[in-house]
């Protein structure tokens, strides 16, 4: 027997050796996958995105083949994740971001959720030379590019601005609401008593699930009741969360929720939307991706229904906008740095947002290729007071505009203005200082 | 390799015993063992371990921020509105679902185990929403109970538009409804593990009732009810925990809302995690339902452990 093996040893061997590899085996690649993002492999280029169905979808390949154009080497991996506002999206971004795997470059709303997530938090670099190289000055206002901005540098390029505060009427049932009416704030709740009156139960649409949707209504009242100065000053301390405006502009929302559907808790804007479609209800306040539902439903823009500012913000335009930025780490950071000036070129707007139902963020870009409604939107931008969203990310931190939609939620179910103004305060207090 | 193991081999002799200590025989089951110990110390008692540091923390943002501000978190979390309705909205939904799911799984099981025709059929119908994820389900009952689509739709057109209700519009109904969403996807399942026990329970005994004169009924409540009881806490361990770390059903069917109605502390902990970037908070809400789940499961595994002795 010498010299050769029982069984008893030779499995203890095999097993042995086979548990060492695999285990030695398994820390090399877990050592590998812990190492970072490894070698950037020849050309790509990962854009990381919520734009999944759509007009949004389209317009963003659109602007991919603008790029691929341009720089025919490079593969785009197309990172988007599903979920309305970047619900999702965001989460995976944080965990990837956290881990040292950020994509070349991902969708971010301008403003707090910009500065106050990525930049503060040093993971980003500054775009200002681009900015500069590429004369985004002379046709990018002045206003936005103060909202991507902190101390001296810039930090995403605008691709896109939506309007928050945007009324959507149907033709159909419309007498009473109209612009002349929906000047003010009193002027509209007396159209919409007007409607009731001669038979539409429930005249204002309304999808409230997710509490977003009523945070808007808040945002676009606050502007109504307060003006832009005020209501942009309420982030700069220039302006109290304890002004009496803020119990004003809830008063204006409970007033409102008289004559909305009863069933607003369980539904989203879309639908609420396709209440206005079906002449159930004749109007519906809602940003302009509202528009992109009706003309996929076959209703002709200014024809079968319209646009207007919300009632009482005539002369604003509350900005939600998407931007590009360049994450530190990028693994392709030079096609990244080319996809932002593709971002912000005006052959890049001109082809993303009549897909996705924007408006571009440059003023340079050819009215003919709108709708009418947005080609008014183009015209009021161009002279509007901007004032950023809360509920889009904009104008303050996620803490504090995820708890003020709790609070909306809230406020919707007990109409208690007292009590939802001081938690408003309590929340600006945490969160905005 | 071969000669070294013909030399170790002809050592054996002179030191047998006391190397037989450590011999390979011995070792391998610890190796063996050794990956799963270890993996599961790291990434499941480790990352409590880390969970738990992480709620004593302050950590708002992004970057992980360790300054430590001891129970701070847990005071805010206390205070907060909307948890102090998650935890209410927990409690009132476990009572609902685990009553619910027991009576209907039981109620089902009896029928079953009569041995009648079709009982097969039945048995699978019964069993198959199981297979399906929470989130459709969710969707599907979303629909169903909308109120103005769906069952309420269904009650006017048969004339008994007095059972309408608003449903999940509702602050007092939403949590009805995700209860009603629930319990028909886990009946199922407690029927299953019913039916198992019922028909676990030999004959004899049945019969050796019947022989001491007892009716269907007494036999029912004292014989077969007391065998029960096993699986009866089985289901309630099983079912308890899913519903106090419900998610999916809340996010498909209606996002906590309306207010705070249908809000749970499993879905608030996303929210306050990943969407306020409340890392503190979403720590901390964490570990009290960590607590919540342990109320639930650490009696069971002592008694279990108890049972196993006296066996």
């Amino acid at each position: 027997m010498k010299g050769n093996w029982t069984r008893r040893e030779f499995v203890q061997r095999v097993g042995t050796a086979a548990g060492v590899l695999a285990v030695g085996g398994g820390f090399a690649e877990f050592l590998a996958a812990c190492g970072g993002p490894g070698t950037p492999t020849a050309s790509q280029l990962e854009i990381f995105s919520w734009w999944t169905a759509g007009g949004e979808a389209d317009g963003l390949k659109e602007m991919f083949n603008i790029y691929t154009k341009k720089y025919a080497n490079v593969t785009i991996k197309n990172a988007a994740v599903a979920g309305g506002a970047g619900s999702n999206a965001k989460a995976v971004l944080a965990t990837r971001i956290q881990g040292g795997q950020p994509p070349d470059s991902f969708q971010v709303h301008a403003g707090q959720e910009l500065i106050s997530t990525w930049v503060k938090a040093g993971k980003m670099e500054p775009i200002t030379s681009i900015w500069a190289s590429e004369g985004w000055d002379a046709v990018i206002p002045k206003d936005l590019k103060t909202i991507v901005s902190s101390g001296s540098d810039v930090w995403s390029v605008p691709v896109n601005i939506h309007r928050g505060n945007a009324l959507w009427v149907s033709s159909k049932a419309a007498s009473a609401v109209s612009a002349t009416t929906t000047n003010t704030l009193d002027g509209f709740l007396g159209a919409l008593g007007t409607a009731k009156a001669s038979g539409i139960k429930e005249p204002l649409a309304l999808g409230s699930k997710g509490n977003w949707q009523v945070t808007m209504l808040f945002e676009n009242n606050l502007v109504a009741v307060g003006g832009a100065d005020f209501y942009r000053g309420l982030f700069n301390g220039k302006s109290s969360w304890t002004d009496n405006n803020i119990k004003t502009a809830l008063n204006y929302i409970s007033r409102m929720l008289n004559y909305v559907n009863a069933d607003h808790a369980t539904i989203d804007w879309d639908q609420a939307a396709g209440r206005v479609q079906a002449g159930t209800s004749v109007a519906t306040i809602m940003g302009d991706w509202a528009k992109g539902y009706f003309t996929a439903n076959n209703m002709k823009p200014d024809t079968d229904f319209t646009g207007i500012p919300s009632p009482g913000t005539t002369g604003t335009y509350m900005i939600v906008c998407d931007t590009f930025g360049v994450p530190k780490g990028a693994p392709h950071h030079d096609n990244a740095v080319n996809w932002v000036k593709v971002c912000g070129s005006k052959d890049g707007q001109s082809a993303f947002n009549p897909k996705k139902g924007s408006i571009p963020a440059r003023t340079d870009v050819p009215a003919s290729l709108f709708d009418p409604i947005a080609q008014r939107f183009m015209g009021e931008f161009k002279s509007a007071s901007l004032t950023p969203s809360i509920a889009h990310g904009s104008a303050a931190p996620e803490a504090f505009a995820s708890g003020l939609n709790d609070e909306m939620g809230q406020f919707v179910q007990k109409k208690n203005v007292n009590a939802s103004a001081t938690n408003i305060a309590k929340l600006a207090d945490q969160f905005l200082k | 390799m071969a000669t070294s193991g013909t030399a170790a081999r002809e050592r054996l002799p002179s030191g047998g015993r006391s190397l037989r200590h450590f011999s390979w025989d011995s070792l391998t089951p610890f190796l063996l063992i050794a990956p799963s110990v270890i993996l599961i110390a790291v990434f499941v008692y480790g990352f409590i371990g880390y969970t738990a540091y992480v709620s004593t923390t302050k950590w708002y943002g992004i970057n992980p921020d360790y300054t430590s501000v001891g129970l701070q978190q847990y005071t805010d979390l206390f205070g907060l509105p909307r948890f102090q309705a998650d935890l209410t909205n927990t409690v009132e939904f476990t009572i609902l679902f685990l009553f619910g799911c027991i009576v209907l799984g039981f109620g089902a099981a009896i029928l079953l185990d009569q041995k009648l025709r079709g009982t097969i059929f039945f048995q699978n119908v019964f069993l198959f929403p199981l297979a399906i994820s929470f989130i459709v389900t969710g969707t599907v009952w979303r629909w169903m109970l909308n109120p103005n689509t769906g069952i309420n739709m269904l009650f006017e057109q048969a004339h008994l538009g007095f059972l309408k209700s608003p449903w999940l519009a509702d602050t007092h109904t939403a949590l009805y409804g995700v209860v009603i969403a629930a319990t028909w996807q886990m009946s199922g399942f407690c029927m299953a593990m019913f039916l198992a026990g019922l028909r676990g329970i030999p004959d004899e005994l049945r019969e050796a009732a019947r022989v001491d004169g007892a009716s269907e009924l007494q036999g029912f409540l004292r014989v077969i009810l007391p065998l029960m009881r096993p699986i009866t806490l089985s289901a309630v361990i099983i079912l308890g925990h899913i519903s106090l770390k419900i998610f999916d059903l809340i996010v498909a069917m209606t996002n906590g809302g309306p207010g705070y109605a249908t809000d749970m502390p499993g879905f608030y902990m996303f929210t306050a995690t990943f969407r306020q970037n409340l890392y503190g908070r979403g720590a901390a809400i964490a570990m009290v339902l960590l607590f919540l789940v342990a109320l639930l499961i650490v009696p069971y595994l002592v008694w279990s452990m108890r049972q196993e002795v006296e066996r």
